[in-house]
């Protein structure tokens, strides 16, 4: 019955894929089709939920591409907090591309919501697959199928991310993460996921550091500095795209991807032992630091919002690097804490963008009194950012802090404290300026910042035209997200049991 | 009776049908030929894949005549592998075949055009078979010799310059094979295969041995193309007909390199050509620099084949390259790429040929906009480049993933290392047709044109498919590959 579940999970949205372009010239029915695949995915990756939290493992055993090489699926609890935040985001996302999609009279939205949906199923592909060339198949499938997504407006720019996207991803992925694989399957003779790790014992210390390297600079999409880059780069596309880069699908599949393989393939007792990991912790609190100095200086929202990104995801990269249960809980509890929080802060720059035209921080004065559903959703978004409760991010942060203290590492908790006061002061202004400065006078027509890869200047829409908010769509997916990132802190237990029970040696 | 003469009929049929088709010299006689002889030989060759899985290899006396005085022919896993090959990519291309043709050649040449396709495909199938080595320079002439007519026919007048060049380079390439078998008859008396692997063991530390060995490798190299021997192959790719270039990239080098495995294994001795000769170390060399120059240089191409005829330089390096690490699973992804590639560059070539019959021009200028014209064709053709990428999920991913192994086995990492960055430059080169084939607006000439006819989408489709679902499930070509690396590898160990 499991087993047919985990089947069923990947094979509705692949479904979807396949109904959305027969339905492509109702949008009504097509959009149907989204949300109604959204919504059984939904309920198919929830009721896996409670098997997992009383101890099931489903399998679904698959096919052998070639002797050692099996695609194969088995929910473990991180993958199943993974999969269940990726499709319940789905529902919220979908929901507010409607909103967005149509708002901004997008071209090509049929081929829009069929990569989408491919994009869903590879990321429940990568969140259940039960060993690293299944992880490895969908992790590629993942970036190609947001590819056309991140090229969607089709211009120059669009085209110039589109190159920067899939070097970096497919680069890092290829260079160095597929040969991680093969040695690693040389070395330990299995590729499958275990407890404990399957390098445990086969490696040496050097050896272990090497491969270590290989695997964290080859999963770009976890975006350690310095292979980064194609997140800003991606900014040009859609909001909602952005939101599935950054919340639902892509930078989780990679800090989950890191998470795992630390978890399974080194196994933490064994990198902890070792003593060769410690340069991870290093490279993670300067990411951290340094992306935080440089989202400090972005006017763009979204490129702020980016940067941001990057150095949450390295939070989740520290706390693994600090290689004590107790932060690898907060990892876990992390890659769902931002993703709730990081997709309310982008529903929001779409929401101005859509309704007020505008993408940069500086032209946003008093833009909260017009659209205070939007901008409040922004504000609890950003105190989870920083770590405020009650909000998600504080627990998570919580974990970490727990972690590094408990192993006497005074290195993370100097870079997370640091990161917080940056964070503070990148998040809290925008908040500032939207609820409590004037509005500036616009005269029509002097709107030069528009158009930052999004052509659509209606300059007689600029802010200040008189708009309100953002479509009720958008507004609701809004207030969705930035609600269960308040719920999250309040009623943790399902996120924390799926997060503990990663922590627990027995399978 | 007919199953024992299979190995003999393989050959003989499309012989046979050559003739026929040049003496009746009618378009429509001639197209159906040769559809029916590509589909027995798919037969054929078939039932002497089961057969030498089931039982062994086979012998075969041509005439009568027992070897090794008459003309052996011998079928084992490697050319059974080989011939399946060859006789797939035939059947598949000729279904396609008639619109591509009358598109792109004068109505009183396509009867030519099948009498030459017949005689290349004797010409190959006679070399993966014969187990005589003046048989098999025999069936080199008839394949090089009907390859250089069917470029030649090639629309563009340049073709008839490549063809020119390809004719000087291949008998270069021919009189060193002949030169070599020369001297390795005067050394052991035999020309058959097996005779002269046992003899050959007595007199190998002779220079004429060694110098045998120099020709036949410099010979069959350029055969091959090994970079760099490989500069008659581009042009001939890029302005042979369509249908030829899907065929001579899919199975001409293939077979060469069959014949380089026969030599360099079975009858030198992986222990004489690996432990006493600096052999590995130069097609290591010869082979990266295939991997990178070739691919580097595809990346500049502004003319569709030409791309990807560098790309085949590539990834002939990449065959080589498995050679050169000449351990089990290196062997195993020469050998298994061999189909891997055929299948992905043979769909890559027809989703070429398609738009180049509808649109009538092969630079990349000339795609732009096709991808939202021909939908279709081009999504075959980016999953097949995805396929020459090595995305895992395709069949290049299998053999990356065996030549990948095979290096980190033999302690040579940084070969995997090499393997995996030149791959990504196919990134560049397939990234850059997907870029002008989606992003640009469509020119004039691109505005107009409709969807390929199907006759032309089912087959390049096929080979797509065959490009993934043998990615998904590479039990049976990882498996036959293997037998076959082992069968070669059995001296070495």
């Amino acid at each position: 019955m499991d087993s047919t579940l985990v089947l069923l999970a990947l094979l509705v949205p692949l479904v979807a894929a396949v109904l959305i372009p027969l339905a492509g010239g109702q949008p009504n029915l097509r959009e149907g089709i989204t949300l109604a695949s959204a919504g059984i995915l939904f309920v198919i990756v929830a009721s896996l939920v409670g098997p997992v939290l009383s101890g099931a493992r489903p399998e679904l055993g698959g096919f052998e591409v070639l002797p050692g090489l099996v695609v194969g699926f088995r929910v473990e609890p991180l993958g199943m907090l993974f999969g269940l935040v990726a499709s319940t985001l789905w529902i919220v996302n979908s929901i507010y591309s409607i909103g967005y999609m149509r708002g901004n009279g997008e071209p090509r939205q049929t081929q829009f919501y069929v990569c989408f949906a491919v994009a869903i199923a590879a990321t429940m592909g990568v969140a259940f697959s039960s060993n690293l060339f299944t992880l490895f198949l969908f992790y590629e499938v993942l970036t190609l199928s947001t590819y056309p997504l991140v090229t969607h407006n089709g211009n120059a720019e669009a085209r110039a991310a589109g190159r920067v996207y899939l070097m970096l991803l497919l680069g890092t992925s290829m260079l160095l993460l597929l040969p991680a694989i093969i040695w690693t399957g040389i070395l330990a003779g299995t590729l499958d996921f275990a407890p404990g790790g399957i390098l445990a014992g086969k490696a040496g210390p050097v050896l272990t550091g090497v491969l270590l390297g290989l695997f964290v600079f080859g999963i770009g999409k976890a975006g350690v500095m310095p292979v980064h880059y194609w997140l800003p780069a991606a900014m040009v596309a859609p909001t909602p795209v952005s939101a599935l880069l950054h919340a639902v699908a892509v930078v989780k599949a990679g800090v989950f991807t890191l998470t795992k393989v630390v978890v399974y393939v080194f196994g933490v007792e064994n990198l902890a032992s070792l003593g060769t990991a410690d340069w991870l912790a290093w490279v993670a609190g300067f990411t951290i630091l340094a992306a935080s100095v440089v989202a400090l200086q972005q006017d763009h929202l979204k490129r702020r919002l980016a940067y941001s990104t990057i150095s949450q995801l390295s939070y989740i990269v520290l706390a693994a690097a600090i290689l004590t249960p107790i932060s690898l809980v907060g990892a876990a509890m992390h890659i769902a804490a931002h993703a709730v929080s990081k997709i309310t802060l982008f529903f929001a720059a779409g929401s101005v963008h859509t309704a007020a035209h505008v993408d940069h921080i500086s032209r946003m004065n008093g833009i909260g009194r017009r659209m205070p559903w939007t901008m409040g959703a922004f504000t609890v978004a950003s105190l989870s950012m920083i770590g405020v409760p009650p909000t998600a991010g504080f627990l998570s942060k919580w974990f970490i802090l727990e972690g590094a203290f408990s192993s006497g590492r005074w290195v993370p908790v100097a870079v997370i404290i640091g990161s917080t006061v940056l964070n503070a002061s990148y998040f809290l202004p925008i908040v500032y300026r939207a609820f409590f400065r004037e509005e500036e006078p616009h005269p029509a027509g002097a709107h030069g910042h528009h158009g930052h890869g999004e052509p659509h200047a209606h300059d007689t829409h600029a802010h200040g035209g008189g708009h309100g908010e953002a479509p009720l769509p958008m507004v609701i997916a809004i207030v969705v997200t930035a609600s269960l990132t308040v719920l999250m802190f309040l009623f943790p237990g399902l996120p924390l049991g799926l997060s503990e029970a990663m922590m627990e040696t027995r399978p | 009776m007919i199953l024992d003469n299979l190995p003999a009929l393989q050959v003989v049929i499309p012989l046979v049908g050559a003739t026929i088709c040049a003496l009746i010299d009618r378009r429509r006689v001639a197209w159906p030929i040769a559809l029916a002889i590509s589909l027995v030989g798919i037969v054929i060759s078939v039932a002497l894949l089961a057969q030498v899985l089931a039982g062994g290899p086979i012998s075969y006396a041509m005439g009568g005549w027992a070897p090794p005085y008459g003309i052996e022919y011998r079928v084992d896993v490697v050319n059974a592998y080989i011939l399946v090959l060859v006789s797939v990519i035939g059947a598949v291309i000729m279904p396609y075949a008639p619109r591509s043709v009358a598109a792109e050649l004068a109505e009183n040449k396509q009867a030519w055009f099948y009498t030459m396709y017949l005689l290349n495909l004797t010409g190959l199938l006679g070399m993966a078979i014969t187990g005589d080595a003046f048989n098999a320079f025999v069936f080199l002439e008839i394949s090089s010799l009907s390859s250089y007519v069917m470029i030649a026919l090639g629309r563009d007048r340049r073709a008839l310059l490549a063809a020119y060049q390809y004719l000087i380079l291949g008998t270069i390439g021919a009189t060193f094979y002949v030169i070599g078998v020369g001297l390795l008859y005067a050394m052991t008396g035999t020309l058959n295969f097996v005779d002269m692997a046992e003899r050959i063991v007595d007199v190998e530390s002779s220079r004429s041995v060694l110098a045998a060995l120099a020709f036949l490798t410099v010979g069959i190299s350029l055969k091959l193309a090994l970079f760099p021997l490989h500069v008659w192959l581009p042009n001939a790719y890029a302005y042979a007909p369509s249908v030829a270039t899907v065929f001579l990239a899919s199975t001409a080098t293939k077979v060469a390199v069959y014949l380089f495995l026969r030599f360099f294994f079975s009858i030198f001795g992986a222990r004489f050509v690996y432990a006493d000769l600096p052999l590995t170390e130069i097609l290591l060399v010869l082979s990266v620099a295939a991997m990178f120059i070739a691919s580097i240089i595809a990346i500049f191409q502004d003319d569709v084949k030409r791309m990807l005829a560098y790309s085949s330089v590539a990834q002939i390096g990449y065959m080589t390259l498995g050679i050169g690490i000449a351990n089990l699973n290196g062997l195993t992804g020469t050998i298994v790429h061999l189909f891997n590639h055929a299948v992905t560059k043979g769909a890559l070539f027809m989703a070429v040929g398609a738009v180049v019959m509808r649109v009538g021009r092969h630079d990349l200028e000339g795609l732009a906009g096709i991808g939202r014209r021909m939908p279709v064709t081009m999504a075959g053709f980016v999953i097949a480049g995805l396929s020459l990428i090595g995305v895992p999920g395709t069949v290049g991913f299998v053999s990356k993933w065996y030549l990948a192994a095979g290096a980190f086995e033999s302690g040579a990492w940084l070969l995997s290392f090499l393997i995996m960055a030149s791959s990504f430059l196919a990134v560049v080169y397939v990234g850059r047709v997907v870029e002008i084939a989606w992003f640009r607006e469509p020119t004039q000439a691109v505005a107009s044109v409709e969807e390929a006819p199907l006759s032309l989408i089912i087959p390049t489709w096929v080979l797509v498919a065959a490009s993934v679902v043998f990615g998904l499930d590479a039990a049976f070509t990882a498996g036959v590959a293997e037998r076959a690396a082992e069968a070669l590898l059995a001296g070495i160990l």
